[in-house]
């Protein structure tokens, strides 16, 4: 596993460059927007991998839920983490595109605020696990996470219940792509997803060191240390000596 | 012109954001392996 990491690291920033190649230069110009519409390839693709993320985050929470196996947990954290990474890259490209499109950075209508929504949750998810020593964190965090995931169709089919600024979805809206661009989107968004997947398998080799970095931190506190009461526990003699009798 | 602007900006913004999450796992990994390494010389 160690010699594949390296080996789908440099693949992944191959076919990252292919895929800002093929955005930049090959993808046609679109009529109306001009050149600044190719941030559509960086923009799509990233909520499409968050949204996908944050689905694992759902499967993995639910698993935890029914199973208690912190490998799961893990899993749920890892995805949710790297979910919010991609999540912010949408909530800063589209008003970035907004601007010249739109002539507004930001407009409060609901697949803007439902996307703000869904990653403030997810930000609270991460706070959640941050902060809270509880042993019933990742419980707590698991339930979030159910609920936050109730989130993410709002965000997909707002467009169609609702009257909004943002066009219609690329799959399933109703509209046509041009078969070239629907190429380099997916050229995009396979290479998101190699990214997606290297920063969850790094991100997870950290949570798992940091936890057994944490257990042997407990476990030295509680056998290491003469001066601590847990040694007092142990050996009478040393709770004796320090009280001087 | 000014939509090129924009557009390398969405560009830049992109790989800054995930840069920045990069360099927070590599200095958080650095952390533990230190911490690690206390730990077995303990």
């Amino acid at each position: 596993m160690k010699r594949l990491f390296p080996i789908l690291a440099v693949l992944t920033a191959l076919m990252l460059v292919y895929a800002v190649y093929q955005a930049l230069v090959v993808a046609p110009t679109e009529r109306t927007m001009g050149d600044v519409q190719r941030i559509f390839y960086y923009h799509v693709p990233s909520a499409w991998t968050a949204f996908l993320l944050f689905f694992v985050n759902l499967v993995a929470s639910v698993a935890y839920l029914v199973k208690r196996n912190p490998k799961v947990d893990a899993l749920a954290m890892v995805s949710a983490e790297v979910g919010v990474v991609f999540c912010t890259v949408v909530l800063v490209t589209g008003p970035i595109w907004a601007r010249p499109v739109w002539g507004i950075w930001w407009t409060w209508d609901v697949r803007l605020t439902s996307t703000l929504v869904l990653w403030l949750i997810y930000v609270s998810y991460l706070l959640l696990r941050r902060f809270s020593d509880s042993a019933q964190a990742p419980a707590l965090a698991a339930a979030l996470a159910i609920f936050g995931a109730l989130d993410i169709p709002l965000v997909y089919f707002s467009i169609w219940f609702f009257r909004t600024q943002h066009p219609q979805p690329v799959i399933g809206g109703g509209g046509s792509i041009d078969p070239r661009m629907w190429r380099v989107l997916l050229i995009n968004w396979m290479a998101f997803l190699c990214f997606a997947l290297l920063m969850c398998w790094s991100r997870y080799r950290l949570e798992t060191m940091r936890r057994e970095v944490e257990e042997a931190q407990a476990l030295e506190s509680l056998l290491g240390d003469d001066r601590g009461p847990s040694a007092e526990i142990r050996n009478p003699k040393v709770a004796l000596n320090r009280s001087g009798q | 012109m000014n939509s090129i602007k924009f557009l390398y900006s969405a560009y830049a913004a992109t790989w800054t954001i995930h840069l920045l999450y990069i360099g927070s796992l590599v200095r958080r990994y650095r952390r533990l392996k230190q911490e690690l390494s206390e730990l077995k010389q303990k």
